[in-house]
């Protein structure tokens, strides 16, 4: 028999939801554990960093790291596995390119620290304290991970081999790279284990002309069910996004908000769906331009 | 400090009229300032979102998007591309920080050289008022090398306190 493979599972600046998905994937959660030795899994099982701080360089086969980097801890630990991983794999849309937590990137630590910890409504913080590094405490002095101004993707803090795309990944794109892996028959390094086309190109909704007189949100209108949800007005990411995802959003009237990431040749996903949408607002003048734009 | 910044604005002009337009203002010596560093495309509706954010994080302090009159593309309707695209980026810089002085997207004819430098004269003058493009966000590469290797030190200190 072959020898086990040595699996990591780690949560950085995530969710939750991508540690669900891989229970989510039912029955085959046991075929997993058949093929795979658990040699860290944080949200599931206990085990110590110094547990793992004793593993030799790439002593385990495959690290599924999911969620963004933001603090030195989970950085120290993208650093740690990495060593000692013999494939490094960014899990889900937030180790991939930042995810949900990538929107702090908007703004800056300190705006953040203000809002939280002096500004909303609920907060009572006259002393001003904000988390420290370091506290000294009668028993001694702790330390706390630092929080770091920006939060990085994996692949801005150490080398990633592949990408599982989704937020968070389907048990079917789960199991697709699973199998991947155990059966050795990978592609490329720095590839998306995903489909390779885009939403659209896939997406079995009736496609006419798009041109939008005005933008809708979803809460706004009910969807015609088989027609393009982007024709009818929603911001649907489609065009821009990778597939693989089986269509989980559009094929409940839900537009695709891109977690799958972009799709092949496209280098800047938002930008390019910027694109996508001024070429079909049905406006001939600046000033209608602004308007449409102004209910987006 | 504002007396010595001189801000870099790329400027991306179509072939067949702000390009002319800009060339004119050489030949006819009007003066304009020397922050522009001109980019020629076939025409402003090819200038995607894309290729302005790259501009910025490139290091531009801002951008300069210019084309033919509506009704004057060279193909038709290039530019109304150009200007359904105008307001939603200038949308998107707003949610990311950037100050809507450094990006501007105009309509300069072949014959309006006097117009271009005028355009980029009142640029340059903005663009000097809001200072150097910075990112807000603080990803300065060095700042945060600063960062890690505190951090660093700060769990070396831990460890070995924890034994
Ligand atoms: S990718 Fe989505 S599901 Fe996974 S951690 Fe991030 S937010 Fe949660
Ligand atoms: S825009 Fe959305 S709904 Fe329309 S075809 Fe593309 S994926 Fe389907
Ligand atoms: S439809 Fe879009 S948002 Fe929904 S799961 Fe698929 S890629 Fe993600
Ligand atoms: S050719 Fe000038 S804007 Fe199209």
């Amino acid at each position: 028999m072959a020898p086990k493979l040595q699996l990591a599972i780690y949560w950085a600046a995530a969710c939750g939801g991508c540690d669900v998905a891989i229970l989510d994937t039912d029955e085959k959660i046991l075929n997993i554990a058949e093929a795979a030795d658990i040699v860290l899994w944080p949200i599931a099982m206990d085990f110590k960093y110094e547990d793992l701080y004793k593993m030799g360089p790439e002593s385990i086969d495959v690290c599924l790291y999911n969620g963004a980097v933001r603090t030195s801890e989970q950085e120290e630990l993208a650093q740690a596995l990495r060593v000692r991983s013999k494939y490094m794999i960014a899990f889900g849309a937030c180790a991939s390119w930042g995810g949900i937590p990538g929107l702090a990137n908007l703004t800056n630590r300190e705006d953040i620290f203000k809002t939280v910890y002096q500004e909303t409504f609920t907060t009572i913080n006259q002393e001003g304290i904000r988390p420290d590094v370091n506290f000294r405490a009668p028993e001694g002095e702790l330390f706390l991970p630092r929080i770091y101004d920006r939060v990085w993707s994996l692949d801005q803090v150490v080398d990633v081999d592949y990408y599982v795309p989704g937020c968070p990944p389907t048990p079917e794109t789960i199991w697709t790279a699973v199998e991947a892996i155990v059966t050795g028959n990978l592609p490329p390094k720095g590839s998306v284990i995903a489909g390779s086309r885009s939403q659209c190109d896939t997406c079995q909704r009736e496609k006419t002309e798009k041109k939008i007189a005005q933008f809708k949100r979803p809460y706004e209108i009910i969807p015609d069910p088989n027609k393009c949800l982007l024709e009818q007005g929603l911001i649907c990411c489609g065009p821009v996004t990778r597939d693989g995802c089986g269509h989980r959003c559009t094929s409940v009237n839900m537009p695709c908000r891109g977690c799958y990431g972009p799709s092949e040749k496209v280098s800047d996903q938002g930008a390019k769906l910027l694109n996508a949408i001024a070429s079909i607002m049905d406006v001939k003048d600046e000033e209608s331009a602004r308007q449409l734009a102004a209910t987006w | 400090m504002s007396e010595k910044f001189e801000p870099i604005i790329l400027g991306i002009l179509c072939n067949w009229c702000s390009y002319a337009g800009a060339d004119l203002a050489g030949t006819s010596r009007l003066k304009y300032p020397a922050n522009i560093r001109i980019v020629r495309v076939m025409c402003s509706g090819r200038v995607e979102p894309t290729l302005v954010l790259k501009a910025f994080q490139e290091g531009a302090d801002g951008v300069l998007v210019s084309g033919c009159h509506p009704g004057d593309c060279h193909y038709v309707d290039g530019n109304i591309k150009t200007l359904r695209r105008t307001p939603l980026i200038s949308r998107l810089l707003n949610q990311i920080g950037i100050e809507p002085e450094r990006f501007k997207q105009v309509w300069v004819s072949a014959s309006e050289g006097e117009k271009f430098g005028k355009i980029v004269e009142q640029m340059v003058e903005e663009i000097r008022k809001v200072g150097p493009y910075q990112k807000k966000l603080g990803d300065k590469l060095d700042v945060v090398m600063h960062e890690v290797a505190q951090s660093a030190r700060e769990a070396a200190a831990g460890s070995e306190r924890r034994g």
